[in-house]
């Protein structure tokens, strides 16, 4: 049987219904295989009872015949995602020890399907960066060295970077992750595995930490495509409790999964070759287009005119709504309280955002609360607002003469951990490609493309229309099928 | 009609200038954007929802009912709805706000333009004056820090926290206090008409920021200062007229009005500075991206606007058409319950004019008396009609009928009953009524001496010993005439 943990969800899945292991020896491989990996600071918090529990359950399940979608698979959640009674802390000081008395929407849904929980998963704090090196309980390492025969650590990617080194390193077969300017796809495409963001408001926020409102999407990471399908059917679907939630009935993606790309047409936008990418990354982009054409698809050149405004427009975006959202951090009703002895209330927010907020998130509510002042408000949050409507029209036009885009998921591969820290717009570069589609609410995903001289996984990146999951889905799958990725980091750990 | 209410200053006469911020507390079972209940006077934090609370990931999720009912008031004083309409943020922080923000809307409110008009004097038409309405938004409410449960902490209490508020914002168009209590008071009547706000200002349902200025007649507008949260008609004009006179005083003495934020102390009637314009708060207003923009529809605004009663102006008129005084028709139109016991008192098929008369001499001094409302009435309008129609087909006289009342209050029994059981049938039996006038003209030769020597008014006094004799159950109709026969 062994190393069932380096299964990927779906193989799980299928064998567990087999009868060729039980939910109960999946869960065990995972929870020993965390505790093995505990130097990659993947996870924040380990439920090994929780994962046992459900997988008795769906040992249950088996035998009475009457089997959930994900009966037996166990999954990590990331932090941001708000679990009953088990710490959520969005990788912050400032909820440290916080058990909410509510589950998310979405990982309520995912245990309703039957899945069991192996912990919380390590991000950067309130889901802000982009190497995972923010959050409170120190970086996630990747799983993944570079073949230079040095031993640097790199990142995982961010801020989904506890996720995806979790299902790169085999520490759960899927996640669940939350993607704002590209939190799911940069850390997938760093450590080799797949990740999708759905259509804005598929997924409910609800009881998932807010980061930026607008921008906010949870979704899956796990191995391959199909694993992401099955996921992403058990994570969406409409909810009352999110006014932003989209009353629409959950496609059946994993049934509609087919490679046969005859008939679609892939737009490849001109901007996004851009001065100073690596030659390999624009290279795999080459080879992505090659392999959509072998699976039926027609190439055409396409063009996203406001592409170069997309990142200064997330950057002013995102803050202004996270100053806003992190408003609630005050020490009064819950979290981190710090009282300096004679201090007044305002001497007391001060000095409990003082010692709960990190350096990015307080840079992040400066550069917000700056943007949305009086006298700035038009220069820039209302500016921003403008751009994003000739963002979400570019694509718009474009989808006019294509079905799905393909791009490169990041400007790199993994880089080392304390390479980028102490340049924030180096390290916001990271999601240049990532961030128009969060703009437009687009569905987007990226899936392993291959490897680069280092060794280094890189992500090819789909951008679908709206609610066209299936195509950027199917997509994938036709990319995963020909770059034939089996590379897996090497174990050191 | 211009207002002549003018402060006096050592140079001369000022001019106040007066608009109003009212925020009436919606009447729902749940707040503003959480399923929580709202019910006044509950023990501290237990009508908190996780989203009033602000817990982690906790979103907003507007309640219709609220929109609804700030739909109705905008039709109730002849605004324009806004059919698209947006929630922005307004962002402090303050601990009796858990969000670190406040839901509300300043840049596509729901309501528009619309006006009040209000009567200075209840008898007189040529008193109405016209109050623009700016707009009316909605917003959730705060909750609320307890100073005194603690000796060096405050406690903070959320039941109010989301609890939706409209803001009902005027222009500056009221010129004296009088004019603002009258707009404050026929604001509360419609929406209590409208049965949007309960209009309970004790308990805080109703309150109103004052903003005032002051300038020379004919000039341009002066800075004006705000004083918020004040929650009596009686305590707006005492700001109003306070304000007022500080704001002329410190210009005369050379000084300027600076913009800021007051709070009025009730108990030593003055205004004092909360927090100059430098300190002002930039609350950062942005879209609110958890809430979609709020659309109505015409099937939606339809339903509103059917759904409105009857509102205090038009039964106003409607009352005066029947020939009911103007003075009582507003009366009878001030108070929603009080228009609601009358229109079913006219339901009756009562004389209007009468009914009226009654109503407002005879019931309101009764109710005074026993110091309850009229809901509370012990009289049903239905009774109140019989004993009307008893008076008016000749049964009992007025006189009479005022003690019919008395034991119908006492008893609850229906006025034909008591007439019946205590034989107070009004008589118009000529023999008995001639019988006593002989008597008693007999024991007054005196006067009757007087009276044919041209003391007329003596006539009232023979009526008066007459129908005494009679226990007031002398038609007065055939007492007046028979005592003219009898004395010409």
């Amino acid at each position: 049987m062994g190393d069932l943990n380096l299964k990927t969800l779906t193989e799980l899945r299928d064998g567990f219904r087999a009868g060729e292991f039980s939910a109960r020896e999946i869960a065990t491989s995972f929870n020993d295989a965390i505790v093995a990996a505990r130097s990659l600071n993947a996870y924040t918090i380990e439920t090994p009872d929780a994962a046992l529990v459900a997988a008795d359950a769906a040992d249950a399940a088996r035998a009475s015949g009457d089997l959930k979608p994900l009966s037996g698979i166990p999954l990590g959640i990331k932090d941001l995602f708000a679990t009953e009674g088990v710490d959520s802390t969005s990788g912050s000081n400032i909820l440290r020890g916080f058990k909410p008395p509510y589950e998310s929407t979405v990982s309520g849904k995912l245990k309703a399907a039957g899945a069991g929980m192996l912990g919380k998963l390590n991000m950067d704090e309130f889901a802000m960066g982009s190497s995972n090196e923010t959050s409170a309980y120190g970086p996630v390492i990747s799983p993944w060295k570079r073949n230079d025969g040095g031993n640097a650590a790199l990142t995982p990617g961010g801020s989904s970077g506890g996720s995806a080194a979790a299902v790169s390193a085999g520490l759960a077969p899927g996640v669940t992750g939350t993607d704002t300017g590209g939190s799911i796809r940069q850390p997938a495409a760093f450590t080799g595995i797949s990740g999708i963001k759905p259509t804005y408001g598929r997924c409910s926020r609800w009881g998932i930490v807010a980061f930026a409102s607008s921008l906010d999407q949870a979704g899956p990471m796990a191995r391959t495509v199909r694993d992401c399908a099955i996921l992403l059917e058990n994570m969406t679907g409409f909810d009352p409790k999110d006014a932003t939630s989209l009353d629409l009935p959950v496609p059946q993606w994993e049934a509609g999964l087919s490679s046969d790309l005859k008939g679609k047409k892939v737009g490849i936008p001109k901007e996004y070759r851009i001065d100073g990418v690596p030659d390999e990354i624009n290279a795999i982009w080459d080879r992505g287009i090659e392999w959509l054409k072998d699976a039926g698809a027609e190439v055409v050149p396409i063009s996203l005119p406001h592409t170069k405004y997309a990142l200064p427009t997330y950057y002013i975006i995102a803050p202004a709504e996270a100053s806003s959202n992190l408003a609630r951090y005050d020490g009064v009703r819950y979290g981190l309280r710090e009282t300096p002895e004679g201090g007044n209330l305002d001497a007391m927010y001060s000095a409990t955002r003082e010692a709960g907020f990190g350096a990015e998130v307080k840079r992040r509510i400066m550069i917000g609360t700056y943007v949305l002042s009086a006298g700035f408000y038009d220069a820039y949050f209302n500016k921003a607002q403008k751009v994003r409507t000739l963002i979400k029209r570019d694509f718009r036009d474009a989808f006019r003469q294509c079905d799905l885009i393909l791009t490169p998921t990041a400007p790199s591969a993994a880089f080392g951990l304390n390479e980028k820290m102490s340049d924030p717009l180096a390290m916001y570069l990271n999601d240049v490609f990532a961030v128009p589609a969060s703009l437009a609410g687009l569905p987007a995903m990226s899936v392993p493309g291959g490897l680069d001289g280092q060794g280094l996984p890189l992500g090819l990146h789909l951008i679908g229309n709206e609610l066209d999951e299936q195509g950027v889905l199917n997509a994938g799958l036709a990319i995963e099928e020909r770059a034939g990725f089996t590379a897996r980091a090497e174990k050191w750990w | 009609m211009v207002s002549d209410y003018r402060i006096k200053g050592e140079t001369g006469e000022w001019e106040v200038v007066i608009g109003l911020e009212v925020h009436a507390q919606v009447v729902s079972n749940a707040k503003l954007f959480s399923g929580a209940a709202t019910a006044f006077g509950a023990e501290p934090n237990t009508q908190v929802s996780l989203v009033d609370a602000a817990m982690p990931g906790m979103l907003p999720v507007p309640n219709r009912e609220c929109i609804r009912q700030a739909v109705r008031t905008g039709m109730a004083i002849d605004a324009k709805i806004n059919k698209w309409s947006r929630f922005d943020r307004k962002n402090y922080f303050y601990a009796d706000l858990p969000q670190g923000y406040q839901i509300s809307q300043l840049y596509h409110p729901l309501v528009g333009e619309g006006e009040v008009t209000v009567l200075l004097d209840e008898k007189d038409e040529s008193s109405a004056r016209t109050i623009g309405v700016e707009r009316i938004h909605v917003e959730q409410d705060a909750g609320k820090l307890m100073h005194d449960q603690h000796p060096t902490m405050s406690y903070v209490d959320l039941n109010r926290s989301g609890v939706a508020l409209m803001e009902i914002v005027s222009k500056p168009d009221m010129r004296s206090p009088a004019e603002a209590g009258a707009y404050l008071r026929k604001l509360r009547a419609i929406l209590r008409y409208v049965g949007s706000c309960d209009g309970n200002m004790e308990e805080g349902s109703m309150r109103a920021d004052v903003n005032v200025s002051v300038r020379k007649p004919g000039d341009e507008f002066g800075t004006r200062t705000e004083t918020k949260n004040v929650n009596s008609v009686r305590f707006v004009m005492a700001v109003i007229e306070h304000e007022a006179r500080r704001q002329v005083d410190l210009i005369e003495e050379g000084g300027t009005v600076a913009q800021e934020t007051r709070l009025y102390d009730p108990d030593k009637n003055v205004t004092r500075t909360l927090r100059s314009k430098e300190d002002a708060h930039d609350y950062r207003y942005f879209p609110d991206p958890d809430l979609l923009p709020l659309e109505l529809d015409d099937a939606f605004l339809d339903e509103c606007r059917k759904s409105l009663p009857e509102l205090p102006d038009a039964k106003r008129k409607r009352y005066e058409l029947m020939g009911i005084s103007a003075y009582n028709a507003s009366v009878l139109t001030a108070e929603v319950e009080t228009a609601g016991w009358f229109d079913a008192l006219l339901s009756n098929d009562v004389d209007p004019k009468q009914a009226s008369n009654w109503v407002v001499a005879e019931l309101f001094g009764a109710l005074n008396r026993l110091g309850v409302s009229i809901a509370e009435c012990p009289v049903s309008p239905a009774h109140a009609a019989d004993l009307l129609k008893l008076v008016a087909d000749g049964t009992i006289s007025g006189s009479i009928a005022k003690t019919v009342f008395e034991k119908m209050l006492e008893s609850g029994d229906p006025a034909g009953a008591i007439v019946e059981r205590e034989g107070l049938k009004q008589t118009s039996d000529t023999g008995a009524i001639d019988a006593e006038i002989d008597r008693i003209l007999a024991a007054n030769a005196d006067k009757v001496e007087q009276y044919k020597a041209g003391k007329e008014q003596l006539f009232g006094f023979f009526v008066g010993q007459t129908m005494k004799a009679m226990a007031g159950k002398a038609n007065p109709q055939i007492v007046n005439e028979r005592l003219r026969a009898k004395l010409s």
